[in-house]
């Protein structure tokens, strides 16, 4: 039974396909209204993430299935105690697919292994977001009209994020992509990732602390939140929490059409500025989100039933 | 210092000095019903100083948890006091329930009866890491 837990689970080409279902969803919603009709995905969220889970629901809902769940542990019988695997072989019984969020890393795929239907990991502690990738995916081909020969800006908390890893994990299977990765000391991208993805793909990159010097070569802006939790002292956050706060000012040298993403929420690193400059695309990612989800879940229903 | 040969059972040679012990307790040794000898910092024209393990009967041994200690052994199986198989090792490409995960986040902290299982991702680097999590070992 295929199910999506990592985003390099998927070809490349599998994921192009995704993004030409994405688009034909987009062009033509009327022609694919029906085309989950009398199928339920089940989503079952052991943490609240009230964004993620409302995309999945309105991706079933606009291919005419339906959806059951629920929102927090505290209302499954993960609070009396049973196993995820237990979880997954009963939720099999109801469900034509699952669509899973769980604090602990590697939930989802032991749900995979269990269950006789589908499983979407819908993110799994820091380890896991795929969907989150297929959005930025989606969100890079809409607006650049190739995922290839771009030069992409990761800017904030590299070290925690794992939206950063994904999508590194993903580029770096196309060609020509040049990596430049913006953060403080304390936050630079884990030395696993620069040799496990980036050297072992041989895609070049930079690492710097200063945006404004690397912002005139990128075409792809990948904006997180520094987040006050991730430093060991109050001094360090309060000298370097400003540096990675983006404001119109800093794009005056950016290239005209920069794509500038975030995976939301935002708090503060983003100013509310900026949202009106045509290059500001993490709310369009958002909507990309839900366009993808319904991609895949038509994309796994139609292999689950072949 | 003097080791009996051994009439049935396995030596394993050429253990990197100082993973012995490491090898001894992966291969739960401790609770074999048989004469055991761990020779640590053995003279070794080839590695200088080396750890040898002999086993004084016919055991089964996980090759794959030699594997994962150090793949350079040799490992010797002895019937009837002759040498009748020398074995060469290779490194695992996963290792179940070996070695546990670390990491406090994975969801076998949590889930106490799933396997731990561990799959070889780096070949030239010898890592390993969480099937789930995907933590290093």
């Amino acid at each position: 039974m295929r199910s999506l837990i990592d985003i390099v689970d998927f070809t490349p080409t599998e994921l192009d396909e995704l993004i030409a279902t994405a688009c034909d969803i987009m062009e033509n919603p009327a022609a694919y209204a029906e085309r989950c009709r009398g199928k339920k995905l089940a989503t079952l969220f052991f943490e609240p993430s009230t964004r993620t889970r409302l995309s999945f629901e309105a991706a079933m809902l606009e291919l005419g299935g339906s959806v059951i769940g629920f929102s927090e542990a505290n209302s499954s019988s993960a609070a009396k105690g049973e196993s995820i695997a237990d979880t997954a072989k009963t939720i099999s019984c109801y469900a034509d697919i699952i669509a899973m969020r769980h604090p602990k890393e590697g939930a989802p795929l032991v749900a995979a292994m269990n269950a006789s239907v589908p499983v979407i990991n819908a993110g799994d502690g820091g380890h896991c977001h795929p969907t989150q990738t297929l959005a930025d995916l989606l969100t890079i081909y809409r607006e650049k009209g190739r995922l290839s020969n771009l030069t992409v800006g990761f800017c904030g908390d590299l070290k925690f994020g794992r939206t950063v890893h994904s999508l590194i994990g993903a580029l770096s299977r196309y060609d020509d992509i040049k990596v430049v990765l913006i953060s403080p000391e304390e936050l630079k991208l884990p030395s696993y990732v620069k040799k496990e993805v980036l050297q072992k793909n041989d895609i070049p990159y930079e690492q710097t602390t200063d945006l404004s010097s690397v912002m005139p070569k990128l075409d792809i802006l990948y904006m997180t939140r520094v987040q006050r939790e991730r430093f060991f002292n109050e001094e360090d956050y309060l000298r370097l929490k400003d540096s990675y706060i983006l404001e119109p000012r800093k794009l005056q040298n950016a290239k005209s059409d920069l794509c500038i993403m975030h995976p939301l929420p935002r708090v503060n690193e983003i100013s509310v500025a900026v949202d009106k400059d045509p290059r500001a695309c993490y709310f369009k990612q958002v909507l990309n989100g839900k366009y993808m989800r319904m991609a895949l879940i038509l994309k796994l229903l139609e292999e689950a039933t072949v | 210092m003097n080791i009996d040969s051994i009439v049935n059972g396995v030596v394993i040679d050429h253990i990197t000095a100082g993973r012995g012990m490491r090898l001894y307790e992966l291969l739960h040794l401790e609770e074999a019903d048989c004469p055991v000898a761990i020779i640590k910092n053995a003279g070794s024209r080839k590695l200088g100083k080396k750890d040898i393990i002999k086993v004084d009967a016919d055991v089964s041994l996980n090759f794959d948890v030699i594997g994962y200690v150090d793949p350079n052994v040799t490992v010797n199986v002895i019937r009837n006091g002759e040498l009748v198989e020398k074995r060469r090792i290779e490194k695992p490409e996963s290792l179940t329930n070996v070695i546990r995960c670390r990491n406090p986040r994975c969801i076998t902290s949590t889930e106490q009866e799933l396997d731990h299982i561990f799959k070889l991702t780096d070949r030239e680097n010898s890592v390993y890491r969480c099937l789930y999590c995907e933590t290093k070992a």
